[in-house]
């Protein structure tokens, strides 16, 4: 059986190699010099704002999208020139494109019909991916009878039935409400470690790309902005894009004053503030940006936070509910500056509504200094 | 879509309501089921001359229905040529049809899917437009453009002897070459539209899935596409096959000499035979043998006739 030999070999066959892809529409590059490694049999997410080419670059490795450039490879084969049909690859729809006329287990095993299968085996696999996605003898009913989430998992089945070497979904849960997205995604995780062969997941939704992905490619703008695994992303970001784009954060733009022992000082219109800088290329007098997690923020009384290496004064405007904690949103340096974020745990400064005469520190450690540039939208 | 009465009146009040019912009641009462069933009682009586109809001759009988099946002769005999030529207009409208599919599938597919989403449009509608404009012209006008393109001396035969393909002109018309053309063309719109309509509410993705889950073009339109549009194919085929099946003044025109188009014997028994009764069973015949084939061609393609409507 092809399928057989071909799991057995899949640390090589489900390995996705971009290489130097450009799509270009007209006027418009939309996925520009693209390069990008996906190791075979994991999770892997293109994480990007609407427009930034992601779509784009899913349609050109499933074959919808001619690259008008580069290569890519899928288990070290050139896919170039070969249609959708003849790819190791099976998409997952935004819209799931469940075929409206069949039956749940005929949608399933569509992949099987068009290659002649016999009507009962077809049966049977169609029944097996049935059960590996917790719908178990529901092969009879139509799609319109299945609710968002079990539709989204047909659609799901219906690709792994083609046995594919790389899953392609094209942001298959944002049809779905919250709560249901995060059930789909920790099932989609699921599914992935059971048949262990390469998800290439797009989503403008970084919740769902942190939560599910060994790896994540941060795209702006049809290139690729960084590529690392959520933590990385989120503690050590590339540049001010990723920074601004992956969880919430507090910029604070400036110039470079100095840079020693990895750490950068820079003048902001808030004052000199210290942030770790790591290997990025700053030196001063360059244009920098000072990141900093709500989270990271510490909040006191005026003179309880001396000993911090960054402090500033700061008045609360207004505080949130967030359940498990408040958001508190700060005045620094101004009214005309825009306000910063911190989270409040528990009780701390009590009181509604703004008051002043506040501190809120954070450790350089817990901040990054990155070359000033685009930064995500809202 | 059931309209009830009720819902009618609830949905657009007293006023509206009634006076929409009364229209869609004197569309379908006073234009189409009276003339028929005024047919179907003409079609039933002797052929009297005006003055003794009511009158002691006058009757209900079968004698037209008869005269089609076993001619005037004696009994024992069939009245072949007029059942031939009924044979041969109803497999002919057929032949029409399957051509008008044939030729408008792709059409309407590539129209629908490069409908207006992805800013193609602009070719899109000029294609629409320029298969509109020919159907300003009246159909008569159209049938003899069509005599003059495929005529001894017309336009195809003088470029077939000019190219010297053909050494003779080649008589279109008697082959009936002319006919179908004609009839294929006169209801091409009738089949494209419908198959538009069905097709522009296909969500490309699936032709898409189709093809990513291996599916060759063909698969794809076998297993996809054409199950989608069934109601459009339908539709399509039903009108054109109920059409080409009726049409008199194509075949008048571009029918050759030997070659009667059915509703011509109707036409004969109406006007020159001066035998109404004989005209309406014929062309009851012909309705009711149209009727129930298409019934039965949509019975044999799963097919509900609310879909026709859709």
């Amino acid at each position: 059986m092809p399928e057989a030999s071909r799991a057995v070999d899949r640390s090589r066959t489900g390995a996705v190699r971009v290489d130097g892809v450009s799509v270009r529409f007209g006027d418009l590059l939309a996925v520009r010099d693209v390069r990008v490694d996906i190791a075979a049999g994991t999770f892997f997410s293109f994480l990007g704002p609407s427009g930034c080419g992601k779509t784009t670059l899913l349609r050109a490795i499933s074959g919808f999208v001619e690259p008008s450039a580069g290569d890519i490879r899928i288990g070290g084969r050139s896919m170039t020139g070969l249609r959708p049909n003849k790819r190791p690859t099976a998409l997952v729809f935004q819209s799931l494109a469940l075929f409206p006329l069949m039956p749940v287990w005929e949608n399933i095993a569509f992949s099987l019909a068009v290659r002649g299968v016999g009507r009962s085996v077809r049966r049977k696999r169609a029944d097996e991916l049935l059960e590996l996605i917790a719908l178990p003898g529901q092969g009879d009913r139509m799609c319109h009878e299945l609710s968002g989430g079990q539709r989204q998992r047909v659609a799901v089945a219906r690709a792994l039935a083609a046995a594919p070497e790389v899953l392609l979904l094209d942001e298959p849960l944002s049809a779905l409400d919250l709560k249901l997205r995060q059930h789909m995604r920790t099932e989609l995780r699921a599914i992935q470690r059971r048949v262990g062969i390469t998800f290439v997941y797009i989503t403008h939704d970084q919740g769902e790309a942190l939560a599910m992905s060994d790896q994540v490619a941060v795209m702006r703008d049809g290139g690729i902005e960084q590529v690392a695994d959520g933590n990385e992303l989120y503690d050590r970001p590339a540049s001010a894009f990723v920074a601004s784009f992956v969880g919430e954060n507090n910029a604070f733009p400036g110039r470079v004053s100095a840079v020693a022992a990895g750490q950068a000082t820079v003048a902001t219109d808030v004052g000199p503030l210290r942030a770790d800088c790591g290997e990025q290329p700053l030196a001063p007098g360059d244009e920098a940006i000072v990141f900093v997690r709500p989270e990271a923020l510490r909040l006191g009384a005026e003179g309880t936070l001396g000993e911090m290496d960054n402090v500033l004064h700061a008045a609360e405007k207004a505080r949130e509910f967030e359940g498990r904690f408040w958001h508190v949103f700060l005045e620094v340096g101004g009214a005309r500056r825009p306000a910063i974020a911190a989270q409040l745990h528990g009780g701390g400064p009590a009181g509604q509504g703004p008051r002043g005469g506040l501190q809120v520190g954070f450790s350089a450690k817990r901040a990054v200094a990155l070359p000033a540039g685009p930064l995500a939208a809202g | 879509m059931v309209l009830w009465p009720r819902a009618v009146f609830a949905r657009y009040g007293a006023g509206v309501g009634a006076a929409l019912l009364a229209l869609a009641g004197f569309w379908v009462l006073l234009l189409i089921l009276l003339p028929q069933l005024t047919m179907a009682d003409f079609s039933l009586r002797p052929n009297l001359p005006p003055a003794e109809r009511g009158g002691p001759l006058d009757g209900y009988t079968l004698e037209h229905y008869a005269y089609l099946v076993f001619g005037s002769g004696q009994s024992g005999t069939f009245n072949t040529v007029d059942l031939a030529v009924f044979a041969r207009t109803l497999l002919a409208a057929l032949c029409v049809t399957v051509v008008d599919l044939a030729l408008c599938y792709p059409v309407a597919y590539l129209l629908a899917q490069s409908a207006p989403r992805s800013g193609q449009g602009g070719w899109t509608r000029l294609m629409v437009l320029a298969l509109v404009v020919p159907f300003w012209v009246n159909e008569i006008l159209r049938a003899f453009a069509f005599r003059i393109l495929f005529g001894d001396s017309g336009v195809l035969n003088g470029l077939l002897l000019g190219l010297g393909v053909a050494e003779q002109p080649v008589d279109f018309i008697r082959a009936d070459v002319a006919l179908y053309g004609g009839l294929a063309y006169a209801f091409v719109l009738l089949m494209i539209f419908p198959l538009y309509n069905a097709l522009e509410s296909l969500d490309r993705s699936q032709v898409e899935a189709a093809r990513d889950m291996g599916a060759s073009v063909v698969a794809t339109h076998w297993r996809v596409v054409i199950p989608f549009a069934k109601p459009g194919i339908s539709a399509g085929c039903t009108m054109v096959f109920m059409l080409s099946a009726g049409a008199l003044a194509v075949p008048q025109i571009l029918g050759g000499p030997s070659s009667l188009w059915f509703t011509q014997l109707v036409y004969q028994w109406f006007n020159t035979g001066n035998n109404w009764p004989r005209g309406s069973a014929y062309a009851i015949v012909l309705l009711v043998s149209t009727v129930l084939l298409v019934l039965l061609a949509m019975r044999l393609f799963k097919v509900r006739l609310a879909q026709l409507g859709q």
